[in-house]
């Protein structure tokens, strides 16, 4: 039986298997057998076992134990050995496999050897996988073989150069006079070949890149010589003479034109011509089309060359083939900084792409569209987007929304919009947009001071719809939190007048606090909010007690200490709760915040001739992470002597961020002879590795308190 | 001095592939591998042209998944990690390169279109059980006539064809002279 149906009759079996189980069993024994073989002399079955084994490799199975094999047969005498030695060494040896050296003596003989079959297994193996040491070995003979008067070698050879200076560039120098005289070949396979290596010569060394820069007018004759041709059966492809060929000299002649004036002008009419000339209705004339237009917009051309080229790229954006659509948006995206109001021009089409069904297309089309995005635009830009984002696939939309929130944030056209859009995207995608987007609207809306009324109106009503999307109901408590006065007071000029009674408002936070679907952060902002209204309402505040105090024993410890810390200030400091839960101001570093303590320590209800103390209450509102907070009373004079100054230990050191926390530290006053105070009040605290300092200063103490 | 390094598994395969020179990128215009994929997503013919390990051979199936995937009619192209894969269905086999991303996509498209008339007008309708029952002589012998380090090595239709059959009859003299009883 011939050795070879074994293979397929092993081929056979394995795929006969019913299970995975059956498989492996069936691929052990045959590896057994394999290996036992392998052991034995030559039986003039190596090769066939050698095959099963890389059939059995491909299947996923280890393989290794047939390296050596691999080794053996390379230097087999016999041509067909030699051939499944060499694929084997391909599959199974590479570089990082210690048993490749040992075939460089081998593939040196081969490449001396006198069939030229045999000689180009051995270019094509270390083409495929030569070493580097390797490589340095055999580059000499690479050379010789470069000038050989063979043109299946010397293609080959070619090639394996190719493979050569991209292991050792250094060895780039030793190929350049021979790569030079092979552009007169007129064997394309050779041609190309020689192509490809002066490509990757210049594209490693700026000298060499200088010396064939000389070439540029053989290339150009070569490539006229192709667009211009008749019909060759051997190279034609949809009409294109080997568009191969002429890809990879237009490649070439883009990196011999870089930055290079006469280059480029030597390049420009063959440019035209074969933009002009080549037909793009297949894929082939598209490719080399393609290639043109990577060149154009690469070198020193014309104008009227790169308007060309724009209006090509415009012309595939309208082409029934996808892949024709696809990367006539990857060119543009590469020249929408360059030339930006080319592309602006087929913003349209681009558009009309996001609607496309296929999934590569919508993400190119996305990318181009957001860096279209402008000033002029941004109102019909942003109605494309959002749309797109209502249907977008999972994988894009959070590429979607941080893309629409920078061009809202650069080109917003007004702060309602600015609003309006945000608020849109987090109905539409709030799952997928960044933590930063809830502390930055936050800011947003705070900065909007006339639309506060509109505002809250809008995030009401998106609560009471929906309260799963945590990002939008985040900012939605915040919000009424806040600003419940101007959503209870119920007009408002941007939109219609709907009557909410302070029931309803205290309903929806409470069914967002009960809610399973909130998140702990979620939570927190709830129960905030429905304190913050405390300070707002005036009918409903022991409902308001009543839910605060449930949460004091809540499991949620976050929310549990929050709740804790709010029912002291029902109980034991009303007086404090009104200035603690106004209207704060911006973020810590923001110069108002001394106006925020003063808030905090005006307005005292002090009964006289007590020690008083004074608490402050600094709300985390701030933009980032935790706080750690210290505080250092200053007397703005010095003191008199009867005045006593006692600071007791803060409540903690770190104040939890977006308002989810507080720190109260008590300061003991003792002022018997009733002296006038002037005091500073300075907190210097770190946020996110700044540290950062504020200041107040309080003139005067109100009299009743001494 | 110009140097390429390939990044371990666990970080980012296919990533941190630099090619510096005197600190500018310079990129790397090749074809990493060629893979043919059963429609159950079996391996037929892989061919590498790059040296990777074991391991990072198995991290192309989630590669393969994705093309798997792919609705008919799509884009040909798609972005795995940071390489460009160009596939295309024939029958049952799709056929995958995975490119850098300087190449030209549709030419690597005619590419595989050119591998595919090759093994067709050699073998004449070549189909997949072909291509499993004689993967060496039917899949990669042809492929290494017409592909060399990832680049297109004879772009002539017929030259290929010239010599795989030489190298049949080569081999098939040699056989014939080998089964021959020495006397």
């Amino acid at each position: 039986m011939s050795p070879s149906v074994r293979l397929q009759e092993m081929i056979r079996v394995i795929r006969g298997a019913r299970t995975q189980g059956e498989e492996r069993g069936v691929i052990q024994r045959e590896c057994a057998a394999i290996r036992a073989q392998f052991r034995q002399a030559d039986n003039g079955t190596r090769s066939h076992n050698l095959a099963k084994l890389l059939y059995v490799h491909m299947l996923g199975y280890p393989a290794h134990f047939g390296q050596m094999e691999c080794v053996r047969l390379i230097a087999s005498p016999r041509y067909n050995e030699k051939r499944v030695g060499y694929l084997g060494a391909m599959m199974l040896l590479d570089e990082k496999q210690d048993a490749s050296l040992l075939i460089t003596n081998s593939i040196k003989n081969d490449l001396s050897h006198s069939s030229q079959y045999v000689q180009s297994l051995a270019l094509c193996t270390l083409g495929c996988m030569g070493s580097a040491e390797m490589c340095r070995d055999l580059a000499p003979e690479i050379d010789r073989l470069l000038r050989a008067s063979n043109s299946y070698i010397k293609k080959k050879a070619a090639l394996c150069a190719v493979h050569i200076v991209r292991k050792v560039p250094e060895l780039g120098e030793l190929f350049t006079p021979a790569s030079r005289s092979l552009l007169s070949e007129k064997n394309h396979g050779v041609l190309h070949g020689a192509v490809v290596l002066i490509t990757e010569l210049c594209e490693r060394n700026p000298e060499t890149l200088e010396q064939f820069r000389k070439a540029v007018p053989e290339l150009v004759q070569i490539m006229k010589g192709l667009v211009m041709s008749g019909y060759s059966p051997e190279h034609n492809v949809a009409g294109i003479s080997d568009p191969f060929l002429q890809v990879r000299i237009l490649r070439l002649l883009r990196i011999l034109g870089r930055n290079n004036e006469t280059a480029s002008d030597a390049v420009n009419d063959l440019l035209a011509q074969v933009a002009t000339n080549t037909d793009s209705s297949k894929t082939a004339g598209s490719a080399v089309l393609y290639e043109t237009v990577l060149t154009v917009m690469d070198i020193k051309s014309e104008s009227g060359l790169r308007v060309l080229a724009v209006n090509i790229l415009g012309r595939f954006l309208l082409n029934n083939d996808r892949n024709i659509r696809y990367i006539s948006m990857t060119s543009l995206q590469k020249i929408v900084q360059t030339d930006h109001n080319a592309v602006q021009r087929h913003r349209g089409t681009i558009v009309d792409c996001l609607k496309d069904q296929d999934a590569s297309v919508k993400r190119r089309a996305l990318e181009l569209s957001l860096a279209l995005v402008s000033a002029v635009n941004i109102r019909s830009l942003m109605k494309e987007l959002l749309l797109f984002l209502s249907s977008c696939p999972p994988e894009l939309r959070a590429h979607t929304t941080s893309g629409i929130f920078n061009a809202a944030e650069r080109y917003a056209p007004s702060q309602r919009w600015h609003i309006d859009t945000i608020l849109h995207v987090l109905t539409t995608a709030g799952g997928d947009v960044r933590d930063e987007t809830v502390p930055n609207l936050i800011q947003l809306i705070t900065t909007a001071t006339e639309l506060h009324c509109y505002t809250v109106h809008k995030l009401y009503r998106a609560l009471i719809a929906d309260i799963s999307v945590q990002s939008l109901v985040q900012v939605a408590c915040w919000c009424i939190g806040e600003y419940g006065d101007l959503l209870l007071r119920g007009e408002c000029e941007e939109t219609e007048p709907v009557q909410v009674a302070e029931d309803d408002v205290l309903d929806a936070l409470e069914t967002v606090l009960q809610s399973h679907m909130s998140s702990p952060a979620t939570r927190g902002f709830a129960l905030t909010a429905t304190m913050k209204l405390s300070t707002r309402i005036t009918h409903n505040v022991d409902r308001i007690r009543s839910i605060v105090s449930i949460y004091g024993s809540c499991i949620d410890v976050e929310l549990q200490q929050r709740a804790v810390e709010y029912n002291a200030l029902f109980k034991k400091y009303d007086h404090m709760r009104y200035p603690a839960l106004s209207t704060t101001a911006l973020g810590p570093v923001s110069s108002t915040a001394g106006g925020d303590l003063l808030d905090l320590l005006g307005g005292l209800d002090v009964t006289p001739g007590e020690t008083r103390s004074y608490h402050v209450t600094r709300p985390g509102k701030t933009l980032g992470p935790n706080y750690r907070l210290f505080m250092t009373f200053v007397s703005h004079s010095h003191p008199p002597q009867s005045v006593q100054l006692q600071m007791k230990a803060p409540s903690g050191d770190v104040i939890p961020a977006h308002g989810l926390g507080q720190v109260t530290q008590t300061v003991l006053l003792n002022n018997p002879n009733k002296v006038s105070l002037k005091m500073r009040v300075r907190v210097c605290y770190t946020s996110q590795d700044f540290v950062c300092q504020d200041t107040v200063q309080i003139d005067s103490f109100p009299s009743p308190a001494w | 001095m110009v140097y390429r390094e390939m990044s371990a598994l666990s970080g980012s395969l296919w990533t941190n592939i630099k090619n510096k020179r005197c600190g500018e990128l310079m990129p790397i215009r090749q074809m990493y591998f060629l893979l043919l994929l059963s429609r159950q997503g079996k391996l037929r013919l892989q061919k590498w042209f790059t040296p990777v390990t074991e391991r990072e051979k198995k991290v192309t199936r989630e590669m393969t998944l994705m093309v798997l995937a792919r609705p008919p009619h799509s884009c040909n192209f798609l972005l795995w990690r940071d390489l460009k894969i160009v596939y295309k269905r024939y029958a049952s086999l799709y056929f995958c390169c995975g490119l850098e991303d300087q190449d030209n996509e549709l030419l690597t498209l005619e590419v595989l279109q050119r591998y595919v008339e090759l093994l067709d007008k050699y073998f004449g309708n070549v189909c997949e059980l072909d291509i499993i029952f004689n993967f060496e002589k039917k899949a990669y012998f042809i492929l290494d006539e017409f592909l060399v380090g990832g680049e297109i090595l004879e772009t002539s239709k017929t030259a290929v064809g010239i010599a795989m059959e030489e190298a049949e009859t080569l081999q098939e003299t040699m056989e014939e002279y080998m089964s021959k009883p020495t006397y």
